[in-house]
């Protein structure tokens, strides 16, 4: 895997609705592999790489007319600015689904420019026991820059602005520490995919929104109506130990997951047998992610239109929606010959009525 | 009629895994309709030509959805038992001791965790299905098999009670219109959909493929005529349920006046129906392309979204009329001037 490519992903701010900055590595990125290469209105970006020619004197592509979409969404959770104190300090609300708690102290980056700042909390000496026991809300954070009042804090940053974790991503060896796995693992298994040549049309399309409500995939999957699609996401581990003989949803190193069930679609199941047929012949390591909540772009594609076949394959992910997850690169290894197999595998039979 | 209900009811189903129920349509309507296809999501959509096979004729839809509620195992334990999680609107205080049945026939029954408080209805996570394994070994079940109720079908003074009414019921209603009804003025598109239960899944690609002027969803809804139940004016036995209102739409006042005005005129009872919570197939297909005039015809169940739903044959067989006649006429109100 290319590390660094991941790491200039999940280091570049890009919350919801703002996803400029990894819509602009996505497109360098893929100047050599794409055979056309555009973005739409509301700023999903599309590589279509056309289907492998026919054999000199042999029949006519069998994949004609058949395209294949693979998505991953580049926005990632985070906060926008909804206004400034009287002493500079920002309030804010959280982009996509946060929890509070994960907020405390962590050091941000507002704005365009990238100002840094922190999201302040009263230093232990301060606080009474009872207060340290309960869970602070969101409303009652602020981002500190360092500003000396409303002015100063005004000349820098203004309501509206994004902020982000400012977590550089950690290499530790087997595992990847960072932010914004989710999607950027699944960003860079779609640039790696790409690489490559396939029987049919692959359309991969680096989505935008998804953290505010799957939008930009419903708009994308309109717009290229194609008769099968693959999800890739960086998706939900709980495998840290519990106290009862109870369900983790995914386990890290165990392999790329794939969907049966989530809140938002039932997984085609000629796709999700495609998948673990293929990895059972290639003697890749999956799991089957546990019928359990969350969701994915998948949950728009496949009711766009008339309805698209759609499976979702994600690699394990520690701390999801958080400043630092943590992935394994074997896992992410293993998820991009999954689907690549699949695809070098997949006719248009597969999912034919 | 019977058999129709018992043959429907009798097929395994639960959101996502209508296949089963797909062949039973197919081979119940075999010879009633023109032609068939089955869309990229699973829905099966028929089609029956408008007399003389008239190419301007308006287009209704007819849907009804084949899934039913059910469970998905989330995991199997050390010793063999199965957690799980709900495919549709599961009511966990019905659940404990439930039968459910997997695709491969195995049947399960729902076990609870020990509970300090049985008053109160248990929560998901403490509830697991008992497939009777001796060991973890020899349980075929796997994360991501689901399971529905075990069917069977009781009748009880001539009214049936299955644990899926909701919707075969609406599947029996449409399969026996569409063998009822002659070639008239109207192009008829039968859709049995999929996965209704999950989020109106189905119904939303089925209605882009069909595109249709007119449409009607078929399915159950609840009544206000058991001892101390919560005030609705549907009772079991009164007819049919032309719907007004439910909690994901407001029924197509052409529409909805167009089923009134048959019924009248065809001496069908009929009730109206305000549902204060849940919703159809209705709901999405109103909101298919440039929106859909759409209405809902429901049958009145007691004890929807539990293993033992009662219906009357008497509202199926006036559902069923009452259909016949709104498709064998012009659409006046809905589709003038075609």
């Amino acid at each position: 895997m290319d590390v660094n490519l991941l790491r200039r992903l999940s280091e570049a701010p890009g919350v919801s609705g703002n996803e400029g900055a990894v819509r602009r590595i996505v497109a360098e990125a893929l100047r050599d592999h794409a055979d056309r290469l555009w973005a739409d209105t509301i700023g999903n970006v599309f590589a279509l790489r056309r289907g492998a020619a026919p054999p000199e004197g042999g029949v006519s592509d069998p994949g004609a007319g058949f395209r294949v979409m693979v998505a991953a969404h580049m926005d990632e959770v985070g906060l926008m600015v909804t206004d400034i104190g009287d002493d500079g300090s920002l309030s804010f609300e959280a982009v996509g689904g946060i929890d509070a708690r994960v907020l405390v102290s962590q050091p941000v980056r507002v704005g365009g420019s990238g100002v840094p700042g922190v999201i302040g909390v009263k230093p232990v000496h301060l606080t009474a026991g009872g207060e340290r026991e309960q869970a602070v809300a969101i409303g009652s954070l602020r981002i500190d820059i360092g500003a000396d009042g409303r002015d100063a804090a005004a000349r820098r940053v203004k309501r509206g602005d994004y902020a982000v974790f400012a977590t550089e991503m950690l290499d530790l060896g087997p595992t990847l520490l960072g932010k914004a796995f989710d999607d950027r693992g699944g960003c860079a298994m779609l640039l790696d995919l790409l690489a490559d040549r396939y029987p049919f049309d692959v359309c991969g399309v680096f989505t935008v929104q998804e953290e505010v409500g799957l939008r930009g995939a419903r708009v994308a999957a309109h717009a290229l109506a194609p008769q099968a699609a693959f999800v890739l996401e960086c998706g939900i581990t709980d495998d840290t130990p519990k106290k009862r003989d109870d369900t983790p949803v995914t386990r890290l190193g165990h392999g790329p997951a794939i969907t049966v069930m989530d809140s938002t679609m039932i997984a085609d199941p000629r796709l999700v047998r495609h998948l673990v047929a293929t990895a059972e012949a290639e003697g890749i390591p999956y799991q089957l992610r546990a019928p359990k909540g969350g969701g994915t772009d998948g949950g728009r594609i496949h009711l766009a239109r008339e309805g698209v076949p759609t499976a979702v394959v994600s690699i394990p992910c520690r701390y999801l929606h958080t400043p630092a997850s943590l992935i394994s690169k074997s896992d992410f290894e293993n998820a991009v010959r999954l689907v690549r197999a699949a695809l070098h595998r997949l006719t248009p039979e597969v999912v034919a009525r | 009629m019977k058999d129709l209900i018992q043959t429907l009811a009798e097929a395994w189903g639960p959101s996502g895994h209508e296949a089963a129920v797909r062949e039973v349509v197919l081979r119940l309507l075999e010879g009633h309709v023109d032609d068939t296809r089955v869309d990229a999501l699973g829905n099966l959509v028929v089609r029956k030509a408008a007399a003389g096979g008239a190419a301007a004729a308006p287009k209704v839809m007819l849907a009804a959805h084949m899934d039913e509620i059910g469970v998905i195992v989330t995991h199997v334990d050390a010793e063999g038992f199965l957690r799980f999680a709900p495919v549709g609107g599961i009511l966990t205080g019905n659940l404990i001791g439930t039968r459910v049945a997997f695709e491969d026939g195995t049947v399960g029954v729902i076990g609870s965790e020990k509970r300090d408080d049985a008053s109160k209805a248990p929560k998901l996570d403490e509830l697991f299905i008992d497939v009777g394994a001796r060991e973890r070994a020899g349980v075929r079940q796997k994360v991501g098999d689901a399971a529905a109720f075990r069917h069977g079908v009781d009748w009880s003074n001539g009214r049936p009670i299955t644990p899926n009414h909701d919707d075969r019921i609406g599947c029996a209603v449409l399969v026996e219109t569409l063998r009822r009804l002659a070639p008239g003025p109207n192009e008829v598109f039968g859709v049995f959909t999929v996965q209704e239960e999950i989020g109106v899944r189905g119904a939303a690609p089925s209605a882009f493929g069909v595109a249709p002027d007119m449409a009607v969803a078929l399915d159950v809804t609840g009544t206000g005529d058991t001892p101390e139940a919560r005030p609705m004016a549907v009772r079991l036995g009164h007819g049919p349920a032309i719907k007004v209102k439910d909690g994901g739409m407001i029924a197509h006042r052409g529409v909805r006046a167009l089923l009134e005005r048959r019924a009248e005129q065809a001496g069908i009872a009929v009730q109206l129906e305000v549902l204060t919570g849940g919703t159809t197939d209705a709901m999405a297909i109103q909101t298919s392309r440039a929106g859909v005039p759409t209405g809902a015809l429901s049958i009145p169940s007691r004890y929807v979204h539990t293993p033992s739903q009662i219906v009357d044959l008497g509202d199926v067989e006036g559902a069923v009329r009452l259909l016949v006649a709104v498709l064998a006429q012009p659409l006046e109100g809905v589709v003038d001037g075609r």
